[in-house]
């Protein structure tokens, strides 16, 4: 029976070999060098415990195997040892003591928050995370783009499937990056393994990270915070580019801003609208108030037959712009530019029998601009 | 003259009521230790059934079987139900049938105050089970309910949670002062405190720390309630509060409460083990000290759950330092049970089979718990499944199968009938090979980065997800055979001895009085001044 035991404890080891490369079964060997810090004190502290737990073990296979009564052994009578008992006490501090030790370099490294060379102001949002390039005023969202047809197994699964996004987090190599972490609804977790940066993203407060990278590449990673029922859909991919390429990707990024700010200006049609409109909608809508509008009571509420979306085009705007106090509707104002908002509120006013029922107005871009400017 | 009369008369009534009135009427010690445990086994199958769920979700890749929405409500119930409704009651429930009987007491010392603990609890968790029933869901933010997401952001029925918390919390107190006042002023005469049975101390000191820390969970649900309801923002960022003052609150009931669900398994485990290996415990008062320092220090180590909410390095520091102390004496009571069955006569009865099984894979949870200790490394393994393993070994291989060993070990003496050894076997060879093969590869998928509270996962995590839904779906199956035996040993046992197990006679009082126990035991208490009447 124990040696049927020893075979089970080793099975999980064994499976190691069976199943893949040690990539599958242990932590990011860490791309920078805080990464890889963090990855050699987990190993030590790891093979430290495996030594301990083989210990234990094994004394613990050999005492069931020695002592049994079929074995016809009489048992002792002793039951105490001072000296045991110290020994062995202060046996585990020391093991604890030599444990802290590179713990403590570890961690004290960890705490370096410097100014960077570029300072990045992550905001987790519900259900995706805004990077704001803070010295060159560059700002965007990045949204999860995993389709819904390989989610629901209808479409097979990419390589990337649940770690991809429309727009990566672009920094530099070989500058210090620090990330300034903080969220606008709750609580979200900014985790990227390969960087052994995890810093909670808590509404009110601004945590801070960073990195530096030294060789081009992709880093994927994930929200590690509870954040809702989209939790597992915000995944995170920071993509190390050289300086040069770096310096393209701000001035592409300025020049879409000022191509925006002309869209503005031009006159839509209806049609035009309405399909820029679905495809808001579909990114950034459909998660609360579903594909047909009907939402989910009680805590989203439905958009088809809604009053305000048939009839009062001036409250919706600011729905739109403002958010909801107290519910989970948030402000779209920066997350989407005025173009985005007039065709997603055109979209909804057009939809789902909307426009047979109520007004079925359509927004212009202009107006949206026209509500912002008010506001200042 | 009448009244003597009277008294005299009810004393003819010895033994129970009839029907379900005596179930809610009763103040009898064993009869509301029946019902906790009863309780706390109905829960396990229905906490169980929504593990089921998840696992069935997270089989394959993709969508599987339910919405994330109810995704995160099946895994946020599971952990209430898990620990406020299996673990906590079997303990109490234990407590309630073993402390009297081990202390040679005729009953618990406030014995309405017994059956209201009891009664109130299945209401609280009728109110939770509720809201599945409700518009917008039952609660959904996980069972650490950090805030905003379980205030600002919670579905409406946060309210009944709340208040179901609160009875949960009641009844525990009313649970844990009962027994503190049972222990201190109900000990036979000669029962000093350091030759109470182990089991006995780790009660004591568990319902310490329930007291302590109960109210400040109290306090925790209370200002979630004033923040949803009445205007006020303790935990709101945008009306001046403080989202982390929540998770400070929170842990600082949550990491008692975590020592609270596996200190009474210390003591059961330390009397299976003296009872199979025919030998004393070896170190007992180090044994009662280890766990008394285990509970101290558990005051001061909450912030290791928070390693990422951007402390202060000294803050990090200190966490750091005095989480790896618990280890210590943690690691005094492994070296005990070994030097307990070292030189013993041991045999491997069903007890005893899941006595070891805990030794061994309690030790396998409490060194994961180290390496989550060391801070910096923590930045790696936080929030991760590497977490949920460390906490489904000391708490299903360790809290449960202590639990489950604890029955197998006085099921004869409840009943007065033997359970079938066989099936006892192969209920506890089918848990042990499962608990590994669900919650050993989880190690390897936090490692590797699958977050925790996910409904769907990138593919690098499929083949370990998927062998882990085999061993939880497996698992889940064979603890039906735990319930067939107990019912078959129930109806259909053989007629156990008052001692049951060879030599136990000698481990305690309880192995003194008949199996089964009478309805009242030790009516007179034993006298135990004169070292001889012990054996």
């Amino acid at each position: 029976m124990t040696i049927f035991r020893i075979i089970l404890l080793a099975l999980p080891l064994i499976s190691l070999q069976a199943f893949a490369g040690w990539d599958d079964v242990n932590m990011s060997p860490g791309a920078t060098a805080l990464g890889q810090e963090i990855f050699g004190l987990h190993m030590t502290i790891f093979w430290i415990c495996f030594a301990i737990g083989v210990a234990v073990l094994g004394a613990m296979a050999f005492i069931l195997f020695k002592y049994r009564k079929k074995e016809g052994v009489e048992a002792a009578k002793f039951d105490d040892s001072t000296f045991l008992e110290f020994t062995w006490t202060i046996l585990f501090a020391l093991i604890l003591i030599g444990m802290s030790i590179p713990a403590t370099i570890t961690m004290i490294r960890a705490y370096d928050d410097t100014e960077g060379d570029i300072n990045i102001l992550i905001t987790g949002h519900q259900w995706k995370w805004q990077y704001e390039y803070i010295e060159d005023e560059v700002s965007f969202f990045s949204n999860l783009s995993t389709s819904l047809d390989e989610r629901n197994n209808l479409a097979p699964k990419g390589e990337n499937y649940l770690l991809e996004v429309d727009e990566h987090l672009v920094i530099p190599t070989g500058a210090r990056i620090r990330f300034l972490i903080t969220a606008n609804d709750v609580i979200h977790s900014w985790w990227v393994p390969d960087f052994a940066i995890k810093q909670d993203a808590i509404p009110g407060f601004v945590n801070t990270g960073w990195t530096q990278v030294n060789e081009p590449g992709i880093f994927r990673g994930q929200c590690t915070e509870l954040c809702g029922q989209y939790h597992g859909y915000m995944p995170i991919v920071v993509e190390a580019v050289s300086p040069d390429e770096y310096k393209e990707f701000i001035i592409q990024k300025k020049e879409a801003k000022l191509q925006q700010a002309a869209l503005t200006e031009k006159l839509w049609t209806t049609e035009e609208l309405m399909a820029m409109g679905e495809g808001v909608y579909q990114k950034n809508c459909v998660a609360c108030h579903q594909v047909n509008g009907e939402g989910l009571a009680p805590v989203f509420p439905a958009l088809a037959g809604s009053d305000i979306v048939m009839n009062d085009k001036a409250r919706q705007i600011e729905i739109l712009m403002e958010g909801v106090q107290g519910a989970a509707m948030q402000s779209y104002a920066e997350q989407l530019t005025e173009v985005e908002i007039a065709a997603v509120i055109t979209y909804t006013r057009k939809s789902w029998g909307n426009d047979a029922s109520g007004t079925g107005e359509i927004v212009a871009p202009k107006e949206i601009l026209d509500y912002k400017t008010n506001k200042l | 003259m009448s009244a003597v009369i009277e008294s005299h008369h009810d004393d003819h009534h010895h033994g129970p009521a009839k029907g379900f009135s005596r179930w809610l009427y009763t103040t009898n010690h064993k009869d509301i230790g029946s019902l906790y445990l009863w309780f706390s086994f109905i829960m396990l199958f229905v906490g169980g059934a929504m593990a089921m769920v998840i696992r069935a979700e997270l089989f394959e890749p993709g969508s599987q079987i339910v919405s994330p929405e109810f995704y995160n409500q099946m895994v946020t119930n599971h952990g209430l139900i898990m620990v406020f409704g299996v673990i906590m009651p079997a303990f109490v429930g234990l407590a309630n049938w073993m402390i009297p009987m081990q202390i040679g007491a005729p009953d618990m010392a406030l014995p309405r105050l017994n059956n209201l603990s009891f009664w109130i609890l299945p209401a609280a968790f009728g109110v939770l089970l509720s809201t599945f029933l409700m518009e917008g869901g039952a609660p959904n933010f996980g069972w650490t309910f950090y805030a905003p997401l379980s205030t600002e952001y919670a579905p409406p029925t946060v309210t009944f949670f709340i208040f179901a918390v609160h009875i949960m919390g009641a009844s525990s107190i009313m649970g844990s002062i009962n027994i503190i006042t049972t222990i201190l002023n109900m000990r036979a005469p000669g029962m000093t405190l350091m030759k109470m049975p182990l089991f006995v101390w780790s009660w004591l000191i568990t319902a310490y720390l329930l007291i302590a820390v109960m109210p400040v969970l109290a306090g925790a649900v209370t200002m979630m309630l004033m923040d949803i309801h009445f205007g006020t923002s303790f935990f709101s960022a945008a009306g001046g509060g403080d989202p982390v003052l929540f998770q400070h609150v929170f842990w600082f009931f949550g990491h008692p409460e975590v020592y609270i669900m596996i200190l009474p398994a210390f003591g059961i485990v330390s009397h299976i083990i003296e009872t199979f290996s025919r030998k004393p415990i070896f170190g007992y008062s180090s044994m009662v000290y280890a766990i008394a320092s285990i509970a101290l220090l558990s005051f001061v180590v909450w912030a290791h759950h928070m390693f990422t909410v951007g402390m202060p390095i000294a803050g990090e520091l200190f966490f750091m330092y005095s989480t790896m102390l618990i280890a210590i004496p943690t690691g005094v009571k492994v070296f005990n049970w070994l030097s307990t069955m070292f030189k013993g006569s041991l045999t491997f009865e069903t007890p005893m089979l899941f006595a070891i099984a805990f030794v061994a894979l309690f030790t396998i949870g409490g060194l994961s718990g180290l390496m989550l200790a060391i801070a910096p490394a923590d930045f790696q393994y936080h929030d991760t499944y590497f977490v949920v393993a460390h906490f489904h070994y000391v708490l299903v291989p360790g809290a449960l199968f202590s639990i489950v060993a604890a029955v197998y070990y006085w099921l004869p003496k409840w009943t007065g009938y033997m359970y079938d050894e066989v099936l006892g076997k192969t209920h506890f060879w089918l848990s042990f090979i499962s608990v590994n093969l669900t919650f050993f590869p989880m190690h390897f998928v936090g490692l590797a980065g699958m977050p925790r509270r996910i409904p769907d996962y990138a593919m690098q995590f499929a083949d370990y997800n998927m062998i882990v839904s085999v061993g939880a779906f497996l698992f889940g199956l064979s603890q039906l055979l735990f319930l067939f035996n107990v019912l078959k040993c129930v109806y259909y046992g053989k007629s156990a001895t008052a001692e049951v197990w060879e030599g136990a006679k000698g481990k305690g009082l309880e192995w003194t009085v008949d199996s089964p126990a009478p309805y009242h035991t030790f009516e007179t208490s034993p006298d135990l001044t004169n070292p001889q009447t012990n054996n």
